[in-house]
């Protein structure tokens, strides 16, 4: 029985000691250890958030880095491409515009080939009108030497002129 | 196979020494006729306060730290219990039963009084009157430091020089990760601030309880671990005691009923949805409920640690009633299991009587859920 029956003097002491206990803990102990806990505990999720946070930007970073260096590369693609293209429209002009010098010179040598066989062909009419002349003086001299001749020749184109 | 073996050849050993124990016990019984070892006697003197710590040696004229005695009888009376455990003692017939019982008549100043059972009685013509085994004398207001009030200032001092140690961690270098002692104690405060006190009650309101917890907490598993060290600074059956787990008991009931809201007593005298017939029956009960709760409480923690400590000295004692040390053989090895299964035990019921503290604050902050 005696180990069932509550004591007053430990009763007592308990009580007093405790209830100190608890007062010194709570304010010198519970309190800070609490406080550095949750705190920390707080540090802790708020740096996981931000690590989420910041994965998250990363991500989105890549992503339109991503971009970026596709357009750039597209660009890069298109200016290459036009360059090509100016290129060989250059190289097509110079070709054009050189055909069409040559063409001009072979046109130009080509007038004065003929202006100059023209010339030699026109002198050499002159040449040939004037030999002709000489020749046809000569027959006419020769058709006119008598005066049967001349007759014959006189009657031939009255003919002609008859018959018209 | 070889652990079969000499798990076979452990057994006869074990055997063989009981046999052989057995025989020089015979041997010794015969030659001393001592005063015979009385068990329980030895057991209730280890698991009850004592007005000394006795240390080594016979129960009479052993080594002893002798307490202070502290009288509160017709003003204050101090001495040291010395002057009882050096008294002379003295053999009593019960008037009733007349079964012999003896008693410390104190000397010095303790003049007057006597030391029964480790009560202290005011002596009456000289002598205490025994009833049914009991003195039916006047007790003065013993407040005695006593074995327990020791282990308690000694338990409360080491709480807080550890948890005074782990806030000037906290508070020289803010919210880090633990180190050191705080790595060990950091687990626990959260154990009980987390699942504890968080999972049971309000999350609004669970902050507040969390020193009371965290103290009962602390207070209950450093006594419970310090009873199961046999030598000075533990040995003492603090929260084993009736009187410590009635007081840590009606702390749990006042925080109860003191923060109790309109909704938990609404749910003991009202409760919605019962009709009144029955809740004539249902009143009492609920009301017997508010104190059953604590009382659990109180016998759980108490009759828990000491049976652990009944069990450890019930198979010390096995080599005593045998008077003979082959018996450690068996003993031993029982006493061990039992300590390291007591070591389980003193963390459990600390976390128990912690967690079912919150149960019950928890149900009485409860907030209205119809």
């Amino acid at each position: 029985m005696d180990l069932i029956k509550p004591d007053l003097g430990l009763l007592f002491w308990t009580g007093l000691v405790f209830c100190l206990l608890l007062f010194l803990l709570a304010k010198f102990a519970w309190k800070p250890i609490l406080n550095a806990v949750n705190a920390r505990g707080q540090k802790i999720q708020e740096a996981l958030d931000l690590a989420e946070k910041t994965r998250a930007e990363m991500q989105l970073l890549q992503a339109e880095n991503d971009k970026i260096i596709k357009e750039a590369r597209a660009e890069r693609d298109l200016i290459v491409k036009d360059a090509k293209e100016t290129a060989t429209k250059m190289i097509e002009d110079a070709k054009t515009k050189s055909k069409i010098e040559a063409d001009k010179i072979v046109e130009g040598a080509r007038t004065s080939i003929l202006m100059e066989k023209n010339a030699a062909i026109a002198e050499l009419k002159t040449q040939v009108a004037g030999i002709s002349l000489s020749i046809a003086e000569k027959i006419v001299r020769q058709e006119l030497s008598s005066d049967e001749k001349q007759k014959s020749l006189a009657n031939k184109l009255a003919d002609d002129v008859n018959m018209n | 196979m070889t652990f079969a073996k000499h798990l076979k050849y452990n057994i006869l050993f074990l055997f063989a020494l009981v046999f052989f124990g057995n025989i020089l016990a015979e041997k010794n019984n015969s030659k001393e006729t001592e005063k015979e070892f009385n068990v329980s006697e030895m057991i209730m003197h280890h698991i009850k306060d004592a007005h000394e710590w006795h240390l080594w040696g016979p129960e009479h004229g052993g080594t002893s730290i002798y307490l202070p005695v502290i009288l509160f009888d017709n003003g204050l009376k101090t001495f040291n219990s010395s002057n009882f455990y050096h008294g002379a003692i003295v053999e009593q017939k019960d008037s009733i039963t007349g079964e012999v019982s003896e008693y410390y008549l104190g000397k010095g100043p303790a003049a007057g009084y006597a030391l029964c059972h480790e009560e202290i009685y005011i002596l009456h013509e000289g002598k205490l009157e025994f009833k049914e085994g009991h003195p039916h004398n006047v007790q003065p207001y013993d407040f005695s430091i006593t074995k327990n009030v020791v282990s308690l200032f000694f338990g409360t001092f080491l709480v807080l020089v550890i948890m005074l140690s782990v806030a000037s961690f906290y508070k020289k270098n803010g919210a880090v990760a633990p180190k050191g002692l705080a790595k060990f104690i950091e687990p626990l405060i959260l154990l009980v601030q987390d699942e504890i006190a968080y999972t049971n009650i309000n999350h609004n309101k669970y902050k507040k309880f969390v020193p009371f917890l965290l103290t009962v907490f602390f207070f209950i598993i450093t006594n419970n671990l310090l009873g199961m060290i046999p030598l000075l600074p533990g040995g003492a059956n603090l929260t084993g005691n009736i009187t410590v787990t009635l007081f840590l008991a009606t702390l749990t009931l006042l925080i109860t009923v003191f923060s109790g809201n309109k909704n938990y007593w609404r749910h003991i005298f009202a409760t919605p949805g019962v009709p009144i017939p029955i809740l004539i029956i249902m009143v009492p009960i609920e009301i017997i409920g508010i104190f059953t709760k604590p009382i659990a409480l109180m016998i759980r923690l108490f009759a828990n640690i000491t049976a652990g400590h009944i069990i450890i000295l019930a198979l010390i004692s096995i080599i005593f009633i045998n008077k003979s040390l082959a018996w450690g053989a068996l003993s031993v090895p029982m006493a061990l299991f039992i300590s390291v299964l007591e070591l389980l035990v003193a963390f459990l019921q600390a976390y128990l009587f912690t967690m079912l503290s919150a149960l019950f604050i928890g149900a009485a902050v409860e907030e209205d859920h119809h």
